[in-house]
């Protein structure tokens, strides 16, 4: 591999790995937020367990997510030095807000669990609101850099290189700010949503095992996990939809790699499944929906969506990235279907006529934490790839961004190792430290609340 | 003043602030792996101090970062690809290093593992940062074919890289001594204050040796940087004057706790003496970045962004400000962690 394909590959490993955790901090911290006032609205004291138990989950998560997010900031620099170079001088501000939501974050974290003792019910509560803040802040700023590397705005550059003209304002509300904040956000909920219901949803696997008690507590937290994962879910159907109205607006050639549409068309169809056959530029072993792919881009069947043929061939995205949307949008169909059935047989059957919640249905919802994450994946995978060959959307290319510094074979080795041995580590203190502070307990105990 | 001038003085004081607490937040993880088992307070005073602040100190390292590439985008570019491999090994260290402090908090029964992580961690860490001074200034660049390479061998034989080390080490262990005298005497603890005091009497004299054997030691294609220092001297007497003072406030008789030493002056005094002596350090090395190719001119961010990021500094201090000072009270003032450890 060529350093190019090696700073590639390595930047994408540490993203991917930094996400899991980013992620689950974003949704966690919703869902923690909305527990806490779940409690202090329904003096429900198993809400203020919940809030408690996922508040320690959260903290040892965030022991990842705030170094490995240190190593992707760094990274960019030493990675992308090319791509630094023009960032710091056009799109430094939103990488500067961040900073500031960082410390919000660090800030309150620390206050909320070392000093959550000594606080009252209300400074709890605004710390958490902070610690929520913050994070979703920091998914944003960091969405507002990256949609600007996929529609650039607000410089202009001479032959050289050089640039000029900046309005960094400009550059941060870039044109798809708002459809791709507002998606990643949403997903980042989404994701932290189905985690929660899915471990309910496994603990409610052993209910043999399970006191009373516990069972109550755990179907409480399946339900507030599926109700914030429909509702999140359909928010994000609407925002991918706009994500997907803008690909066509501005970048029409990943719109169409992710279709594999070649031949420019109206009536175009939508292509579901399969894979893009390179010799032949066609989808083979896919599901066609005839005009879907218009009406979804622009709303009507006689839209002209643009195909492949329309642009240079050095400038066409990978056709892999076909495969990625595809597990996307499956992806997140599939949670709110899941969700939604939940939901309607909690509702009409286990309330109203008193029958558990039959097995395949809790592995249905343990199935949306996995899920969840196999959207976020793809989705950046498909973003990031998509984007190719550039790094900025026609003012630089990949290769011209990309590091000359040698060693970075052996040190994405070496990264490698450590992602797998914290990961492994992660899930082990989870593990020892949930089994060490087992939920009756906290029940017993009300999570501090009563003693 | 220009709006370079400006810009590397936001840089510089970013930098100083994160020196002295990474040296702080560094020293006290070496100093609980050393004490983990000592018959005073200090080793869990050191974990004490650790646990809230690391991650407030870790996102002050990213800000340094942003900042950089934020004012001199294209320093940033050189550095970047010079400093590729020793950035990347700290950035490794640091995720060990952050991961086993927030892991060995939530596991009760680790905390062994945890002060020998973060205190192994927290030599290794300082020593690679510090040799981005010797390569800004000039000595182990080199151009070849079109790409800056950094000199591997010149730099491993090069008596100034471990001048440099020893020198961050130095003052890193020299620093967090006082901080944490003064942190035991805040707390009460007076045993403890002893065990830092004596501590930082001992190492505070090397720090001088150390830094002056590191600047002279780098070479010739440092002479520029030696005969600028030349023009810097008043700000090292004042410095030198500072350290004086603070070392000797160690011994002052101080009444009220019947005792030697009044380490808030002492830690007041070294951090003035380390302000003056790197604003010294700095101006010598103006106006070159990277010596001899980059200086803050050439390397200097557009001026819309430069403006908009100092319309965001004041407003994000002017937000976060009541919240440091809640989180400084809330953890630094706090004594009931002794009265617990009595208990
Ligand atoms: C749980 C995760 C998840 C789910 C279920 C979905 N997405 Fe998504 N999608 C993301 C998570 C995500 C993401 C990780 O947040 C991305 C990556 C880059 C970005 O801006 O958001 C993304 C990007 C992204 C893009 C590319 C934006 C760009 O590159 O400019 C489009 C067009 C869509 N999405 C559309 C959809 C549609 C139509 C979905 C289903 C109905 C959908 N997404 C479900
Ligand atoms: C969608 C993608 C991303 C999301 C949702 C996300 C979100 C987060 C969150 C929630 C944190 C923890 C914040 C804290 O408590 O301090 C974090 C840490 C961090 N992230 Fe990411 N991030 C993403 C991608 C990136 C990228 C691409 C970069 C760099 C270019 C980055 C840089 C960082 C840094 C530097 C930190 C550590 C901050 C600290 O030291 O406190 N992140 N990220
Ligand atoms: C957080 C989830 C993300 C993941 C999983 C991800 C994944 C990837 C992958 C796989 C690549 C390599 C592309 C290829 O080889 O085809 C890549 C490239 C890149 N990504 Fe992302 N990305 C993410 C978010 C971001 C964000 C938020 C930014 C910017 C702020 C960003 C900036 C870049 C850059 C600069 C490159 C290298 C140049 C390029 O290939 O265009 N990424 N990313």
């Amino acid at each position: 591999m060529n350093t190019v394909t090696l700073s590639r590959a390595f930047f994408g490993t540490s993203l991917a790995f930094h996400i899991i955790f980013a992620t689950l901090g974003i949704g966690l911290s919703l869902m923690i937020f909305i527990s806490e006032m779940l409690y202090h609205w329904r003096k429900d004291t198993d809400y203020a367990v919940m809030a408690k138990r996922w508040t320690k989950a959260f903290a040892i998560l965030l022991g990842v997510a705030i170094p490995t997010g240190t190593i992707v900031g760094v990274q960019l620099a030493l990675l992308w030095p090319g791509f630094t170079k023009i960032v710091g001088q056009v799109i430094s501000v939103p990488f500067q807000i961040e900073i500031f939501a960082f410390f919000l974050e660090a800030l309150f974290m620390s206050i909320y669990v070392y000093a959550a003792d000594r606080l009252t019910p209300f400074l709890r509560l605004l710390s958490l609101f902070f610690v929520m803040l913050g994070a979703t802040a920091s998914a944003v700023l960091i969405t507002s850099a990256n949609t600007w590397m996929n529609t650039p705005a607000g410089f202009s550059m001479k032959q050289d290189g050089s640039i000029y003209d900046v309005n960094p304002w400009e550059a941060f509300f870039n044109p798809s700010f708002f459809t791709g904040s507002f998606h990643v956000v949403i997903t980042a909920y989404l994701a932290g949503a189905g985690t929660i219901a899915a471990v309910a949803g496994w603990k409610l696997l052993k209910r043999n095992e399970k006191t009373a008690q516990e069972i109550a507590y755990h179907k409480k937290g399946l339900v507030l996990g599926l109700v914030v994962t429909l509702v999140t879910g359909l928010l994000m159907g609407m925002s991918g939809h706009a994500s997907a109205v803008n690909l066509y607006d501005h970048t029409p050639e990943k719109l169409a790699a992710a279709e594999g549409l070649f031949e420019t068309q109206s009536y175009a169809p939508l292509a579901i499944g399969g894979f893009v056959d390179a010799n032949t530029h066609e989808v083979r072993y896919g599901i066609e929906i005839p005009w879907a792919l218009s009406i979804l881009a622009a709303f009507k069947p006689s839209a002209v969506v643009q195909g492949l043929n329309d642009f240079p061939i050095e400038t066409w995205p990978p056709f892999y990235t076909h495969t990625f949307f595809n597990l996307m949008v499956f992806a997140g169909t599939l949670m709110i279907a899941i969700s939604g059935l939940g939901l309607a047989y909690w509702y009409f059957i286990h309330r109203k006529r008193g029958k558990q919640f039959p097995k395949w249905l809790l592995w249905a919802t343990v199935a949306l934490g996995p899920l969840g994450f196999i959207g976020i994946e793809t989705g950046w995978i498909f973003s990031c790839s998509g984007r190719q060959p550039w790094t900025i959307y026609q003012f630089q290319t990949t290769a011209q961004a990309a590091t000359k510094a040698d060693f970075v074979g052996p040190l994405f080795f070496l990264f490698i190792v450590l992602y797998v041995f914290l990961g492994a580590l992660t899930v082990i203190v989870l593990r020892v430290f949930f089994r060490r502070h087992p939920l009756t307990a906290d029940l017993a105990t009300d999570g501090g609340k009563r003693s | 003043m220009s709006e370079e001038s400006v810009a590397i003085l936001i840089l510089w004081a970013l930098v100083f602030a994160y020196s002295i607490l990474g040296s702080i937040d560094f020293g006290t993880g070496f100093w609980g792996m050393v004490y983990a088992e000592h018959k005073t307070m200090a080793g869990k005073l050191a974990n004490r101090y650790l646990s809230p602040t690391w991650e407030v100190t870790n996102t002050l390292l990213v800000f340094v970062v942003v900042a950089f590439i934020g004012f001199f985008p294209k320093a940033a570019y050189t550095l970047a690809t010079v400093m590729f491999v020793p950035v990347t090994l700290i950035l490794f260290l640091v995720a060990i290093r952050s991961t086993f402090m927030v892991f060995s908090y939530s596991l009760a029964g680790y905390e062994r593992l945890l002060r020998i992580v973060s205190g192994i961690t927290g030599l290794l860490i300082p020593a690679l940062l510090i040799t981005v001074l010797p390569v800004t200034e000039g000595a182990f660049v080199s151009t070849q074919g079109g790409k800056e390479v950094l000199l591997y061998s010149k730099l491993f034989s090069s008596p100034a890289l471990y001048a440099y080390m020893l020198f961050g080490l130095t003052s890193e262990l020299f620093l967090s001594a006082l901080f944490l005298a003064d942190f035991a005497r805040e707390q009460g603890s007076e045993e403890t204050y002893r065990v830092y005091r004596r501590n930082a009497i001992f190492i505070g004299p090397f720090t001088l040796v150390t830094a002056v054997v590191a600047l002279v030691s780098t070479g010739p294609e440092t002479r520029w940087l030696l005969q600028n220092l030349a023009g810097e001297i008043p700000w090292f007497a004042l410095s030198l004057g500072l350290f004086v003072l603070g070392y000797a406030s160690l011994w002052w008789n101080n009444r009220a706790h019947g005792s030697l030493g009044w380490p808030r002056i002492a830690v007041l005094a070294i951090i003035g003496q380390y302000a003056f002596a790197s604003y010294a350090y700095g101006k010598a090395h103006l106006p070159y970045i990277v010596h001899p190719d980059l200086t803050v001119k050439t390397a200097f961010t557009t001026e819309a962004t430069f403006y908009s990021l100092l319309i965001l500094y004041a407003v994000g201090i002017a937000i976060l400000l009541p919240g440091f000072i809640f989180f400084w009270n809330l953890f630094l003032k706090d004594r009931s962690f002794i009265r617990d450890g009595k208990e």
